[in-house]
């Protein structure tokens, strides 16, 4: 017989954990030569959010160092990235995988608050 | 920022800055005095060549085939730096390139076509003893498969006089990285040399965040500079900013130095990462000289660093540009 314990801590793990999963907000980011789309996404300190980075044409990468992000978007799959922001301000996010002429001017911001 | 040298510096940088390269001297100061001497014997006993007086130049950024408003001028900053090294009265003993030779091109054929212009033009450098390594836009985009055909190897290691040149290639693979097998070849490639071989590392990007929201990093710089850390004489030269850049991290001292197409803003004035406007009057304006003279404070060698700045005495198209060093002259 299993214990109540056990049997609360399943009941959890079968319904608790996908409600809470759907509470977390979903952010789709593009990437193409040489920009992103949205080019600004905000935020909220503490909130956790899940970004949704996907390429339009070569491989770009994802750099943002305030908000722990660094990270490639291969094109042809999505690169999904949890974001808990620890402080508030304005943060550039730079494409750091060189895609060609326009490169080092592709970015984007958050703004946390 | 400039710091003194103490005498476990014993790599000693000074010289003049050639319009958008530097020139650097290396052991001259060492070995004038008794104490310098013993030194270098000392030095040559442990790391297996003495270390004798020697000059190089480091040149980068040439961007060959770049054409926008920042530099309408082309290759012609270039070219005026190969004449500029040419009539120094000392030929200096080798010259390094630290990246972006070219500006990058997605044009069948125009990226070998542009490294090929490229070597036309460093071939007309009197000294033949000439290194490079690549930046992003020579290699970001295909890996560095043009380049090594047309360069050879990205990363490597060569002794010259005493002093151990080390080239790391921290742009192949697309993100700001040496990666694993690099650091660890790194690792390897130290490990003959007593602590305190002198040993330059040249590269394109910093090894050390200076600007991570502009690119200018390497993601595992670190683990370099860990590997370079028992070292006492470690000088990185980098470019990449197209600025002059100097800072120390440990016992190791990196420099960037100028573009020889266009300068970037200080990114400490500014969040907008665009390039300087040319200006007609001034084509050299941006590009700038470096002077660092190496002075004995008694026995205490010290380095001293002036900023030069280059001018055109007149200007016509794209000859006729002159080149004056206001407030020092070449070495």
């Amino acid at each position: 017989m299993r214990s109540p314990r056990i049997a609360i801590t399943l009941a959890f793990l079968a319904f608790g954990l996908p409600a809470l999963a759907q509470d977390v907000k979903v952010i789709p980011i593009t990437a193409k030569r040489f920009e992103y789309s949205p080019k600004e996404v905000h935020l909220k300190k503490g909130e956790t959010v899940t970004l949704v980075l996907t390429s339009a044409d070569v491989t770009h990468g994802f750099l943002c160092r305030p908000l722990k992000i660094d990270s490639d978007i291969p094109p042809g799959q999505e690169t999904r990235l949890t974001v808990t922001p620890a402080q508030t301000g304005e943060f550039t996010a730079i494409c750091n995988h060189f895609c060609g002429a326009g490169h080092g001017n592709m970015k984007m911001k958050f703004v946390v608050e | 920022m400039t710091k003194p040298i103490d005498r476990r510096s014993f790599l000693k940088i000074t010289g003049t800055t050639l319009g958008a390269g530097a020139l650097y001297q290396v052991g001259a100061a060492v070995g004038v005095d008794p104490q310098g001497l013993a030194l270098t014997d000392l030095l040559g006993r442990q790391n297996g060549e003495r270390v004798t007086p020697f000059s190089f130049v480091q040149l980068s950024d040439t961007h060959v085939g770049f054409e926008g408003p920042p530099n309408p001028l082309g290759t012609k900053a270039f070219e005026q730096a190969v004449e500029a090294v040419n009539a120094l009265p000392r030929q200096p003993d080798l010259v390094l390139f630290t990246g972006d030779l070219t500006h990058d091109s997605e044009k069948e054929g125009e990226t070998l076509a542009r490294m090929k212009r490229f070597q036309e033009i460093a071939g007309r450098l009197r000294v033949k003893n000439v290194k490079f390594v690549p930046g992003e836009h020579d290699a970001g985009l295909d890996g560095g498969q043009i380049y090594h055909t047309v360069f050879g190897p990205s990363h490597y290691a060569f002794d010259h006089r005493g002093v151990h040149f080390i080239a790391l290639d921290n742009v192949s693979q697309g993100k700001p990285v040496v990666g694993p097998e690099q650091v660890e070849w790194l690792r390897k490639d130290l490990a003959r040399f007593g602590k305190s071989a002198p040993i330059v590392v040249f590269t394109h990007r910093p090894l050390f965040d200076l600007k991570p929201e502009w690119e200018w990093y390497t993601g595992d710089g670190d683990e370099v500079m860990n590997l370079l850390a028992p070292y006492a004489n470690v000088t990185v030269l980098y470019g990449h900013i197209h600025r002059n850049h100097e800072q120390l991290t440990g016992n190791a001292r990196h420099l960037a130095a100028r573009s020889l197409i266009f300068a970037f803003p200080d990114p400490a004035l500014t969040d907008d990462k665009k390039p300087m406007p040319f200006d007609k009057g001034a084509p050299f304006k941006n590009l700038g000289i470096r002077r660092l003279d190496l002075a004995l404070q008694g026995a205490r060698p010290v380095l001293a660093a002036t900023e030069v700045e280059l001018s055109s005495r007149e200007f016509a198209g794209t000859v006729g540009i002159k080149q004056i060093l206001k407030g020092a002259q070449l070495a």
